[in-house]
């Protein structure tokens, strides 16, 4: 990476030395303009995002107050029944950038937590599938457009916790943001693309259709953050499903702001349910739940133990497991592998007759 | 238990007379004893030998080779080797030819296939003529077209079959069990390790015959009897890429297990604990014909029965009272006699467990009526049975009897049902019964099952997908949903 790139990337981050007072607001605006310029005979895809964030940076910036202001900064917390509690545990556990930089203290969920996300998750589910399709579609679009409104503040997120440049980080945002608009559409397509009308050799009436299996746990991989998050709920929760989902270590920094752009998405509390910590102490919990019926094991490894025992807890009430695919590529069509999983199909019979 | 007997002489003898019927056995052509079936042809197994007993005699029908691990690699050879030089290189037209020979010859042969079947199983001719064979015969015949259109079945443009199969069937409906397995398997290209349930092993031994017959491409049909052992062995090969299994949900849970951690694909089809719902609206002698049939069918030795009848409380003492005068004309006895309605349990060891389910319902309180009919001396036999009084938190109204059992239960609001049926583990199958079509459709959509029989009741089809929710297991058997379950997608 060249150094006027990472002197891009620096100016558009939050630059939480700068926010916290320790350096004056006026120094960091005319680097990012000067960076810009190089930006732009650099990577010109990268062009309008790295512009926009700089501009924004030097806008949001107050007009050079005399004394030095603290910025107010977030509490990481759950996501749990549309409402962000702490762990009850009292854990927390210090997310840093990949630089070393310390963004929070996120919350470490419990197996309490775990159980608690479940609880709101089953509650919520009967809601939730009975929502016409069409309400369910319009509120997965309102969860691509809140999230396009915030793509600055995710790109920034997203460049510090998992280490990459910025352009790559909206890169991020922008495959998140249209993915959930992908899955918007699907929610009325469904059942006629999965359904059936089928010709039994009899006076009878048969269609079969899909219908939501009902609570799913999610491991949501380490990386891609926001990306890999997405990818696993909105495939989930198109077709009526509720989940808990398990966004690990750094990761919880997107996951949790993701969090709020669902919360303020119409999208009924408890549906989507966020527990950051670590994957490899919930997900046996939530394995071995009985009123969870699905499990996606996207951020376990393939062929490790752990995934082997959580498939093996998953058995004793049958759940449905996804295995992850070794390799898989986040940033590809995921077509209706991540949906199929998730619905199961029904089958009414009717007599025919007078 | 005399009383009761000569009243229920009275009740028949006053409708209708029965001069035996008894299906000829003649047709059936048993061999003493038989081999595995690899590689296309007939070979001694290593494991030793069983005997399969016919459970409405107790005769021995014929000894049946026992399958080890080594005559599990032998046959899990031969698939692969049929799969890579054959089978999966063949265009779909020409493999759909050979499952269209399968579905013809079924036809041609299907009296001698009803006859062993209940000789074999126990159940009465009449539903193995009219049910179990026919619908083989469908299965083979709707999934033999699909072969060469599988890029149409909306399962991406170019699907491709798993490898080899290894499929664990049950003793309830043998032959029916064996063609949804077989014919989806074959169709998309697969080759088949088959094991057949211990107690049950004739027509799928015949069914090898007929793969001969039609000239099907060794290995590609493999069919290794034997009992639980050997389908463990069949589910735990590493040369096998996708394992379906029908039978219980504790089974089907260690074969959860048992591929965990492999890249494996599974299906699996358990067990049930279906409720029948009956409002007070109903067309209540159509209902309690539905409701006879939901539990007695095959002598309930069916995974979607119709176990738990929910009834209306309003119309409950009523069609109790028709249940037990309809279950009064039921014939239990010689499953080749055509007359008969039910015949035998399977095993001794089926008949067990009915018993034993049985006495815990009358132990935990719910009351207990059987027709009052005539049971054979030899044989496994069970009187077809209600209990009422029952609560959904006794036995009868939670496990699986798998025999013909009914525990009554009642409800008052709509609300109340679809809480009351949706309170089991299982989700195989539903029924219900009511007049008014807008409360069908509330009913099946809050109900969770895979399969919903609105004014009717155990109906199966080749084109109808069949498969279960929650602990009844997973994917789906059956029309265009049940090929996913053998391609790569």
């Amino acid at each position: 990476m060249s150094e006027t790139k990472k002197k891009a990337e620096k100016a558009a981050k939050p630059a939480k030395a700068a926010k916290d007072a320790a350096a004056p607001a006026e120094q960091t605006a005319p680097e990012a303009v000067a960076t810009q310029e190089a930006a732009v005979q650099e990577a010109a895809t990268q062009e309008a995002a790295v512009q926009e964030a700089a501009v924004q940076e030097a806008v949001a910036e107050p007009a050079a107050p005399a004394a030095a202001r603290s910025s107010v900064r977030k509490t990481y917390k759950l996501y749990i029944g549309g409402a962000f509690p702490r762990s009850e545990s009292g854990r927390s556990y210090a997310v840093a950038a990949s630089t070393g930089e310390f963004i929070a203290n996120a919350a470490q969920a419990s197996r309490k937590d775990a159980r608690d996300a479940v609880r709101a998750a089953r509650s919520a589910q009967s809601g939730w599938a009975k929502a016409t399709a069409y309400n369910r579609g319009q509120i997965l679009y309102r969860i691509a457009e809140m999230l396009e409104e915030r793509r600055d503040q995710f790109a920034r997120q997203i460049a510090d916790v998992e280490g990459i440049e910025l352009g790559a980080a909206y890169a991020q945002v922008d495959a998140a943001v249209d993915r959930w608009v992908w899955y918007a559409g699907w929610s009325d397509k469904l059942a006629q693309v999965l359904g059936a009308a089928n010709p039994v050799a009899g006076p009878y009436w048969n269609i079969s259709s899909p219908e939501p299996t009902g609570v799913v746990a999610l491991l949501a991989p380490a990386a891609p953050t926001l990306l890999g998050l997405t990818s696993v709920i909105a495939p989930a929760i198109v077709g009526g499903n509720a989940v808990v989902a398990v966004a690990p270590g750094a990761a919880a920094v997107p996951a949790v702001t993701l969090g709020e752009v669902m919360a303020t998405s119409d999208l009924p509390g408890g549906v989507v349910n966020i527990l950051t910590g670590d994957t490899a102490e919930l997900a046996p919990w939530l394995a071995s739940h009985l009123d969870v019926n699905a499990l996606d094991l996207a951020g376990v490894p393939t062929g490790t133990p752990l995934a082997r025992d959580l498939e093996i807890a998953a058995a004793e009430n049958l759940k449905r497991v996804v295995r992850p695919a070794a390799g898989y590529d986040w940033s590809a069509d995921p077509g209706l592998s991540r949906i199929k999983p998730f619905l199961e199909t029904k089958t009414v019979w009717h007599p025919i007759g007078i | 238990m005399a009383n009761a007997k000569s009243t229920a002489k009275t009740a028949v003898s006053g409708i209708f007379e029965y001069a035996p019927a008894p299906e000829s056995r003649s047709v059936v052509d048993l061999k003493a004893s038989y081999g595995l079936f690899i590689g296309g042809e007939f070979v001694e197994g290593s494991g030793g030998a069983f005997k399969s007993v016919n459970p409405a005699t107790e005769e021995v029908l014929a000894e049946v080779a026992m399958a080890d691990k080594s005559d599990v690699d032998r046959a899990v050879a031969a698939a692969r080797k049929a799969y890579d030089e054959v089978w999966s290189k063949m265009p779909g037209a020409e493999r759909a030819k050979y499952i269209f020979r399968i579905a013809r010859i079924i036809q041609e042969r299907a009296r001698e296939l009803a006859v062993l079947e209940s000789l074999d199983n126990g159940k009465p001719i009449r539903e193995s003529r009219d049910v179990d064979v026919p619908l083989a015969a469908a299965h083979f015949f709707y999934y033999a077209g699909w072969a060469d259109k599988l890029g149409y079945a909306n399962l991406g443009p170019d699907p491709r079959p798993l490898g080899v199969a290894g499929q664990v069937i049950p003793w309830n409906f043998p032959l029916l069990m064996l063609a949804w397995k077989v014919a989806p398997a074959l169709a998309c290209g697969n080759t088949v390790v088959l094991k057949p349930a211990e107690t049950t092993p004739l027509t799928a031994l015949l069914f090898a015959e007929i793969c001969q017959q039609a000239d099907l491409p060794p290995g590609v049909v493999n069919i290794l009897t034997g009992a639980g052992a050997t389908g463990a062995a069949v589910v735990a090969h590493a040369g096998v890429d996708k394992v379906a299994f029908t039978g219980s949900t504790e089974v089907g849970r260690m074969i959860a297990k048992q591929v965990a951690g492999t890249s494996k694909k599974v299906t699996l089809e358990l067990g049930g604990k279906a409720a029948n719902l009956v409002f007070e609206d109903a067309p209540l002698e159509q209902a309690v014909e539905g409701i006879v049939d939901g539990i007695f069918f095959n002598q309930g030795h069916v995974c979607c029965a119709g176990s738990r009848l929910l009834v209306q409380e309003s119309v409950a003492e009523e069609v109790v009272d028709r249940l037990r005068e309809r279950m009064k004309t039921l014939r239990v006895g010689d499953p080749l006699d055509k007359n008969t309605d039910i015949g035998a349990i399977n095993s001794a060891e089926q008949l067990a467990r009915i018993q034993t389910l049985t006495e815990a319902g009358e132990a935990e309180g719910a009351t207990r009526w059987s027709a009052p009919c005539e049971l054979p001396e030899r044989g496994f036999f069970f009187a077809p049975t209600i209990f009422t009084g029952v609560s959904q938190a006794h036995r009868i109204a939670r496990e699986e009897i798998f025999g013909p059992v009914l525990s009554v239960l009642t409800f008052r609001t709509p609300a109340e049902a679809v809480e009351k049926a949706n309170n089991t583990a299982y989700g195989l199958s539903a029924g219900v019964w009511t007049d008014k079509g807008s409360r069908i459709l509330w009913m099946a959509q809050r109900m969770r099952a895979g399969v919903v029989w609105a004014n009717t009741f155990n109906r199966f089809d080749p084109t109808s997908p069949f498969g279960g929710y929650k602990e009844s297991g997973y994917g789906r058997e059956g029309g265009r949903h049940g090929l996913e379950a053998y391609l790569d997608v």
